[in-house]
């Protein structure tokens, strides 16, 4: 299992969303990405795609205005 | 086509327009649903490989846009058809206005496509225009 960070902050929605399904696409099943972002409505949607997607969230949390969501990648029911 | 299915009609020049739909698409393509999206009348220039030009603002929010970290619309309609397979269709009306040929468009734009089909994919679906 790997680990990778995506670097999202200063981007605004969808940036954060789409830098991470990019990095999803390439992952390994059971990989985890963390995505920074400081920006709030990315932080919402992030978790809201991965539950519709069928990944899975590991954590949410905030840091100095820096959002940290850690995503691991699960069998997909839809893509990516 | 299902309510699943996404159908974006883009006929704005105007930066807050093609930025709205090129959001939408890119959500709703990496959601899972199935996206097409017709562009035609003043958004198609914009997709010509020859033009630099950026759309213009129809308003206090375009401006201040413009000076933010906001993806480019062009970006996430590619990565709408890379990562969600949205198909992005450049209207075959607006083309021959234009007079360009599809070869002098976007790599990531899929094939012309006219209005009756467009509307005959849509059926069933959601169809947002912009």
């Amino acid at each position: 299992m790997e680990r990778q960070v995506i670097d999202a902050r200063g981007t605004f929605c969808p940036g954060p969303l789409m830098e991470l399904i990019a990095a999803v696409k390439l992952a390994a099943i059971g990989d985890e990405i963390e995505v920074l972002s400081t920006d709030a409505g990315s932080a919402a949607d992030i978790p809201e795609w991965i539950r519709k997607v069928g990944h899975q969230v590991v954590s949410t949390t905030s840091e100095s205005g820096v959002w940290h969501v850690v995503v691991r990648k699960a069998e997909s029911r839809t893509r990516p | 086509m299902s309510s699943s299915n996404v159908s974006i009609l883009v006929v704005s020049g105007t930066t807050e327009r093609l930025q709205m739909a090129a959001m939408v698409a890119s959500v709703a393509a990496v959601s899972g649903s199935q996206v097409q999206v017709l562009l035609s009348m003043n958004a198609l220039q914009f997709f010509l490989k020859s033009n630099a030009a950026h759309p213009w603002p129809e308003g206090d929010f375009g401006r201040t846009m413009a000076g933010k970290n906001v993806p480019p619309f062009k970006q996430l309609l590619q990565q709408a058809a890379e990562l969600g397979d949205a198909a992005i269709h450049p209207c075959s009306m607006a083309i021959d206005v234009l007079g360009a040929r599809p070869e002098e468009l976007e790599p990531f734009l899929a094939p012309p496509l006219g209005l009756t089909k467009f509307l005959a994919d849509s059926a069933g679906g959601q169809l947002l225009t912009f």
